[in-house]
């Protein structure tokens, strides 16, 4: 029997249909959510433009974070409120750990805020990829660094993120190559490079023990400077010796270099290693798990994982064309991958802040806007999604542990802190100094095309919200239950209708006005007597009205286990 | 003292503007009750009784369910394309001014067995006639004018398991404070933060959850992510072990319920017994219908006693005797009180569509062991020059009925009773005293 989950749609070109269900799949996939304007956007355009556009995108690098951290503990002596820190050269118990929290919350602000480009979600995978952790690296500059660092190369070329990321300071901190030396070595870089940045630990991955010996060697030498906050290489630390690998590499041996010269010892080990192919297929398939799905049967490693490697090694590890054949191929869009992921927490807090377009402080009020955006990055690592901070060298679980990947984020504790989330982001929302981070259902749904249409209202919410279809029963369940407080049949859609008129007349005039019955109803030449009709709700009962159902109508569908799909 | 005398002087407390209950319309009528003995002695008493609460959702006939036998001409007079016969309707024993719809003959036997009151008239000032609005207002206990975010049943809750979630569920309250079986958690029974009770939204889950199966999922990559993460809510919900083993402790149940499907109402409330059954001790559950919005052709022009309306009754009629019946097959009927109610009921005359359109009062039906049986009010009356938008005028306050139940079934003290319904309202005498 055929596995029902296998899909044999290669990796020829999508050719559409181009519609709300696919272009929503890309968007969810290569970036936080769907913001309602960004569908209409690529709608636009042809499937082959929208991932060119997502993937070419020329995204300048954001403003760098600032002093949001003075309080009445401390002053920034150096850095006034408000500016740039990562300027600063001057680190002490105070600062530093303040300077962190602003990185990590100014990182979430630019997922929240992201451009139309593929590069935040890459950067999320780089991250991923070449963990370090805020917390280990423990300065905040060197983590901004590594962090810019994965930005400029997010999309760029993989061997030359691979040669910067080795000689990175927060890198050389986190896994000790500033402390490798001839006199003693240090082999946790030497393999790390192989066995999780570059060939991996897959079948055709034969590295040995002593390719990792050698590899520590011609790594020997790179230091850090806590001066000036950059690394450098030091010969005299530097192993001049020859350095040979094993048959995997081809018995290369590296020939020591004596003074300055020996960084070229680096460039010489990452030919050895981009020269086998089980670099692009490593990679490949880990960018397959991270926006495709999480499991590689034997006919997609066929029809996707080794033409897309053979691209990547033809392109000399280009990430974009690679990306760009993945992002458009048939199997990308093929629809047994609709809502096949379950959203990681980073997915599902900021996702939910951009689809519904949560409204943020300015940014003049920065303090406030830093202190939200730490409330959302704070709700992702309740949820097991700490960026800045993976749980280890190998990344969050969910990216690599057989066999259950990204059913590992929901557990009987992430679950229902998941459900308090979004219920919070609907109803009170999060507080700050008496402004309020919150879901506007009422503007979310007048975004739709016709919510004054109980069905059309429900089915555009579910197609806004879900990546996965409901039942019909399930939408009709949702239409009595919610919309029409248990009203049955046909004939009761008018009272919805009726209701969002109501509303949105007060929207419009700043009054009430008597609200004339859907001509259409059967019943509206009878009913001219009817008390009903001559009701005129007060501005605040149909605002009420409207916005309790339509907070109960979100609530429900992010509380529904669909929402957890992407 | 007399009878007359003490209505009266009770009444003060209603200051609202009814009718007083009399004797005019020969009608039997019921004082209030506010019994001095049910106080704070009695607390305690109460603990394992339930309330039920069956809401009819559209606003039900309420002049075409209880019928004013009594003045059957003016009756007729005012809705004569849907006056049922007076031939055909339900008798009363010992209340001959009243009558029920003829599809009720299981609400006649219930009467009969002195475990059914009718209380007439039941509203609110200044009625609302949107369905949204008087749902609102019936749901969270408001005034005509107020809004509330709080249900009256969660703000009772909320005071009865003070900080409820946090530390529950506990050995002294292992189980859901409320259930609502059929369809979301209603706005009763949300607290000042959270809501206060749980859903079983679907009939089927329920069985689903006891007998170890879950709802099925597509044979597909999104399929087998939707079946990992329902699996995980079940085992994260604290409460879905307690359901269980409450459900699979009752193995039989009575024969009067309608086979699955047939009858939404009785499948729901067929749950409510097992739970109750079970040794839950839940204090609230909530089930549902719903069809009553009947603007148009609400009975067979040929025959009143039949159409959409009769089927409607029909349905409820034969839902509630056969919960009635196992509750007391399964023990536990001296711990059960239900009640029915509807946003609103229909006006008096009736419109050309054999239909009615969105009235005021209608009246509410009481029942289990312990109810108090009989008639509650009097017949509504109406002038004689009647207008289409004349409406029937309240005799009971919605929220005596929610007090009565409160006080004098759950036997909270008064204080808890006013915060939860926000005022004192006077109790009626619904529960037998001794109960």
């Amino acid at each position: 029997m055929p596995n029902p989950t296998s899909i044999t749609s290669g990796i020829r070109r999508f050719k559409g249909p181009w519609n709300e269900t696919t272009a929503a799949h890309l968007l969810r996939r290569t970036m936080f959510g769907v913001k309602r304007s960004d569908l209409a956007y690529f709608l636009k355009k042809s499937p082959k433009k929208a991932v060119r556009e997502l993937v070419y995108a020329s995204d300048p690098i954001p403003s760098a974070p600032i002093n949001n951290y003075n309080d009445d503990k401390y002053t920034d002596p150096e850095i006034a409120a408000g500016d740039d820190w990562t300027m600063s050269l001057k680190y002490d118990g105070m600062n530093n750990g303040r300077r962190k929290n602003s990185f990590k919350s100014w990182w979430l602000g630019l997922m929240i805020n992201q451009n139309r480009s593929l590069r935040e979600k890459m950067l999320l995978f780089w991250h991923n990829h070449f963990v370090t952790e805020t917390n280990t690296v423990d300065n905040a500059l060197f983590c901004y660094k590594y962090n810019t660092l994965l930005r400029e190369h997010a999309l760029g070329n993989f061997r030359e993120l691979v040669k910067a990321m080795t000689t990175e300071p927060a890198m050389l901190r986190y896994l000790n190559g500033y402390a490798n030396s001839k006199k003693a070595p240090d082999e946790n870089y030497g393999r790390e490079l192989q066995e999780l940045f570059t060939v991996g630990k897959g079948p055709g991955s034969h590295y040995t023990e002593s390719d990792v010996k050698a590899a520590a060697r011609v790594l020997t030498g790179y230091t850090v400077n806590y001066k000036t906050y950059t690394s450098s290489f030091d010969p005299n630390r530097h192993d001049e010796g020859d350095k040979q690998f094993s048959a995997f590499y081809g018995n290369t041996v590296i020939k020591g270099i004596k003074g300055k010269d020996a960084v070229a010892e680096l460039d010489q080990m990452l030919d050895m290693i981009f020269a086998r192919e089980e670099v692009s297929l490593f990679l490949c398939r880990k960018l397959y798990r991270f926006f495709v799905y999480h499991t590689i049967d034997d006919e997609t490693e066929q029809q996707v994982i080794q033409p897309l490697a053979k691209l990547f090694r033809k392109k000399d590890y280009a990430i974009q064309p690679v990306l760009e054949e993945l992002l458009c191929s048939r199997h990308f869009f093929d629809p047994a991958n609709n809502g096949s992921m379950i959203k990681s927490p980073v997915d599902f807090t900021v996702g939910l802040c951009r689809e519904f377009d949560v409204a943020f402080p300015d940014a003049a009020e920065y303090a406030d806007l830093y202190g939200f955006w730490e409330q959302v990055r704070n709700q992702a690592a309740g949820l097991q999604q700490n960026i800045g901070d993976p749980p280890n060298v190998a990344g969050w679980q969910a990216y690599y542990q057989l066999p259950e990947y990204d059913k590992l984020w929901i557990s009987s504790d992430t679950l229902p802190k998941r459900n308090v989330f979004s219920d919070r982001m609907i109803n009170g929302g999060l507080g700050r100094n008496g402004k309020k981070v919150v879901i506007d259902p009422v503007a979310f749904a007048a975004g739709l095309p016709e919510p004054g249409d109980p069905d059309r209202l429900i089915a555009d919410s579910v197609h806004a919200l879900y990546s996965v279809e409901l039942p019909m029963e399930e939408l009709q369940f949702i239409k009595t239950n919610i919309l029409l407080s248990g009203l049955v049949g046909m004939a009761s859609d008018h009272y919805w209708t009726n209701a969002w008129k109501a509303y949105q007349r007060i929207g419009s005039s700043g009054s009430s006005e008597k609200v004339p019955l859907d001509p259409k109803h059967p019943m509206s030449a009878l009913r001219a007597n009817d008390p009903a009709v001559r009701f005129e709700p007060d501005d605040k009962t149909a605002k009420n009205t409207v916005t309790n159902k339509l907070k109960a109508l979100y609530r429900h569908l992010m509380d529904m286990p669909e929402y957890q799909l992407m | 003292m007399k009878r007359r005398d003490f209505i009266r002087k009770t009444l003060p407390a209603l200051t609202l503007p009814v009718v007083l209950p009399s004797l005019v319309h020969g009608m039997s009528f019921r004082a209030w009750a506010g019994s001095p003995l049910l106080g704070s002695a009695a607390r305690g008493l109460g603990e394992g009784r339930v309330v039920v609460l069956i809401q009819l959702n559209g606003g039900n006939d309420g002049l075409n369910t209880v019928i004013p036998l009594g003045s059957y001409d003016a009756y007729h007079a005012a809705r004569a394309n849907i006056a049922i016969p007076e031939n055909k309707i339900l008798r009363l024993k010992g209340f001959d001014q009243t009558g029920l719809n003829p599809a009720m003959p299981e609400m006649q036997w219930l009467f009969e067995a002195g475990k059914l009151a009718i209380i007439q008239s039941v509203s609110y000032p200044q009625p609302n006639f949107s369905h949204f609005r008087a749902t609102d207002i019936w749901l969270t206990g408001a005034d005509a004018g107020q809004i509330l975010s709080t249900g009256w049943a969660g703000r009772y809750l909320d005071e009865r398991y003070p900080q409820f979630p946090r530390n529950y569920p506990n050995p002294d309250m292992p189980d859901p404070l409320a259930i609502q079986v059929g369809s979301l958690v209603s706005p009763a029974l949300q607290g000042p933060g959270l809501t206060m009770g749980m859903a079983i939204s679907n009939p089927n889950s329920f069985y689903d959850l006891i007998n170890d199966k879950s709802e099925p999922v597509a044979d597909s990559r999104s399929g087998d992510q939707l079946a990992y993460i329902r699996e995980m809510a079940v085992k994260t919900d604290q409460y879905a072990g307690v359901i269980k083993a409450a459900a699979q402790k009752v193995t039989k149940q009575s024969d009067c319920y309608p086979a699955a499907n047939k009858n939404p109402l009785a499948d729901q409330l067929k749950i409510v017994a097992r739970l109750v059954a079970g040794g839950l001790r839940t204090q609230f559950y909530l089930v549902s219908m719903g069809g009553f919005d009947t603007h148009a052709r609400q009975v067979e022009p040929t025959d009143p006693t039949t159409g959409a309306h009769a089927r409607l009754l029909a349905k409820l009629s034969e839902a509630i005797n056969a919960f009635q019946d196992d509750l007391t097959l399964l023990g536990v009927g001296d711990r059960v009180m239900g009640m029915t109610f509807s946003e609103f009921g229909r006006r008096i005359q009736s419109n050309a569509s054999g239909g009615t359109d969105h009235g005021a009062a209608a009246p509410v039906f009481v029942f289990g062991e312990k109810v108090q049986g009989g008639v509650i009010g009097q017949n509504p009356s109406w002038p004689d020059k009647l207008t289409v938008n004349d409406n029937i005028a309240m005799q009971y306050d919605f929220r005596s009925v929610y007090n009565t139940l409160l006080e004098s079934w759950f036997l909270s003290d008064a204080t808890t009773a006013e915060t939860a319904l926000l005022k004192k309202y006077p109790s009626l005498a619904l529960i037998q005293q001794h109960a």
